[in-house]
């Protein structure tokens, strides 16, 4: 019999968020049944794309002002138990990571996460993972009795859809949170975006220390990602640092991105940093230091001060808008 | 108020990392470090103890060999003292074998009211522990904070979403995982050094929390390496030293890609 395989599905307004639809498109091919749990109260608005991308049902959950993670975890102990899927499947985003966390204390099961591929080997469950900056692939396997629990990094899997029905919406009762109930949300505060979102930019330009200092990441990445219609990402060594926050990091602690283009400023291309831009279909290095190892994977390297060449550049394509 | 704080010991990220032949799991043999992700949470716990005008910072580290030169380094920012777990039968410990040694390390601790980890740790990162020790403490779970206050028995955070980021409260105890950059971690001082060379480690075995050998470790792992294998290398392209006019170039490369 084909597996049952489940998704903890997350939003991005009042549509599902890519994540979501990559980690349905893995599990329609890995399964034969595939259904969502989503915590929200606008599961009505996501049932559609949901089934267009292989969900058949959406067990819907109204987190009543706690932590989305939180609730979800809570909710599957019971829907886990009742309804026995093989798999759950969620990102490794900030409630998916909540949430897969939560849940394995609860269930007293281990997790595999950072999954970069998904796959059976007869009736093994196998994750694969990535590590030392992408130059070694590990995979691992599932011991012990379903369900099993994984976390995909986002942009792992092509997000296509299958043209199925709307999912059919199923709400569930709040369940009881106990005191991991009280991590209250308060307040929501969106930061206004300019361009697109880092993960889905075609373009991305990010900044190391080689800006030299904080205030340089404006005029030279940002003002460049604007150009390019792209997003301005980060490496580790700046988040650190505290010249921007992790929201923007790209590598092993941050985020995957797999662009048209990564331009990558000031960046010497620490192991962390490449698992996570390693994947880009081109990329562009300006670097002071020759011996980088970012120029070992870049496609156009240039080695040189980033704070004289970008300067030029930006002035160069201002002259061509 | 008092804080424990989990800090990983790891091999210094700057030399390249290698897999244990047999066992695929990351060397560990030599000189280990404290995960400069976790100076973040030492360095707030030092200051929200400050700021409450009492209380301390207890470390907790699990680490093999009895290793304890990067707890050392967070002592001498300013911990109070540490608890150690460092036990043969927890080599090979999964993330939550791992969470169940930290959650029974706070508990030996005592009279907790917070407890602080990074996001995920640099080497392993898996990046479950903030949740999977809340769930087992029973505790409130805040996560990717990017300012931490404490009020009243309460702990206010800004929480990093997509977005921008949520204002998430709890009451205390609880446990709050701490983004990266949201503070400057202190240097320590000589003296500082100096006194934390004699501050108390308690180090105990997996035994001594109450852990069953059996199901830590490799004994209790529940999940298999099956393959490792070398990915395939991507080739470098072209490369130039900037003469001034090197932007001419970029502007050729986007050209080509018909990014401009």
């Amino acid at each position: 019999m084909g597996l049952k395989i489940w998704v903890f599905a997350e939003a991005d307004g009042d549509k599902p968020a890519s994540s979501t639809l990559e980690l349905l498109t893995k599990a329609r091919e890995v399964g034969e049944t595939v259904e969502a749990v989503y915590v929200g109260s606008n599961a009505d608005a996501l049932a559609g794309t949901l089934g267009e991308y292989g969900a058949s049902k959406v067990y819907a959950v109204d987190p009543g002002g706690v932590l989305p993670g939180v609730v979800g975890a809570t909710a599957l102990v019971d829907l886990l138990a009742a309804n026995s899927p093989d798999i759950v499947l969620f990102a490794q985003s900030y409630d998916g990571r909540d949430a897969i966390s939560l849940l394995s204390a609860k269930l007293d099961k281990p997790v595999l996460t950072n999954g970069f591929t998904l796959r059976l080997d007869g009736d093994k469950v196998i994750v694969g993972t990535q590590i030392f900056g992408g130059n070694t692939l590990v995979d691992a396997e599932f011991e012990g009795e379903a369900p099993f629990l994984a976390a995909i990094r986002p942009k792992s899997f092509a997000a296509e859809p299958s043209g199925g029905a709307a999912a059919a919406v199923e709400t569930v009762a709040a369940p009881d949170l106990g005191r991991a109930g009280e991590a209250k949300v308060l307040e929501t505060h969106v930061e206004e975006r300019e361009g697109p979102k880092l993960e889905e930019a075609v373009v991305v330009v990010s900044g190391g220390r080689g800006l030299g200092s904080a205030d340089n990441y404006g005029p030279l990445v940002d003002d460049l990602a604007k150009l390019l219609h792209g997003a301005s990402g980060a490496s580790r060594a700046i988040v650190d640092a505290g010249w921007v926050p992790y929201a923007k990091q790209v590598g092993q602690t941050g985020k995957t991105v797999k662009p048209k283009l990564y331009v990558a400023i000031g960046i010497s291309g620490a192991t962390q940093h490449m698992v996570g831009m390693k994947g880009s279909d081109n990329i562009i290095a300006i670097n002071k230091d020759g011996e980088a190892p970012i120029f070992g994977i870049a496609d156009l390297g240039v080695v040189g001060d980033a704070t004289k060449v970008v300067p030029k550049l930006i002035e160069a394509l201002r002259a061509r808008s | 108020m008092n804080v424990v704080v989990c800090v990983k010991q790891i091999p210094d990220p700057a030399t390249p990392g290698e897999l244990n032949a047999d066992t695929h799991t990351l060397k560990r043999e030599g000189k280990l470090i404290l995960d400069e992700s976790d100076s973040f949470g030492v360095e707030m716990a030092l200051q929200l103890v400050d700021k409450a005008g009492g209380g301390e910072v207890t470390l907790v580290s699990m680490a093999p060999n009895d290793e304890v030169s990067g707890l050392r380094t967070a002592l001498a920012m300013g911990a109070a003292k540490a608890i150690l777990v460092s036990d043969p039968a927890l080599a090979g410990s999964d993330s939550l074998t791992t969470a169940k040694v930290i959650a029974r390390s706070v508990e030996r601790a005592g009279g907790i009211d917070l407890v602080l980890t990074a996001t995920e740790s640099t080497d392993g990162y898996t990046g479950t522990i903030p949740g999977q020790v809340a769930g087992l403490l029973g505790w409130p779970s805040l996560t990717f904070a990017k300012e931490v206050e404490i009020a009243d028995g309460t702990v206010k955070i800004q929480r990093q979403t997509e977005a921008g980021y949520d204002v998430v409260e709890a009451s205390l105890p609880a446990v709050v995982s701490v983004t990266a950059g949201v503070v400057e971690p202190r240097y320590p001082s000589f003296k500082g050094i100096m006194a934390a060379k004699n501050k108390p480690v308690d180090k105990v075995t997996a035994a001594d929390l109450g852990l069953d050998a059996s199901q830590a470790g490799w004994a209790g792992a529940r999940q298999q390496i099956v393959s490792v294998e070398k990915a395939p290398e991507r080739q470098a392209g072209e490369k130039i030293e900037d003469d001034g006019t090197a932007h001419e170039q970029i502007i050729a490369f986007l050209e080509k890609l018909k990014v401009i």
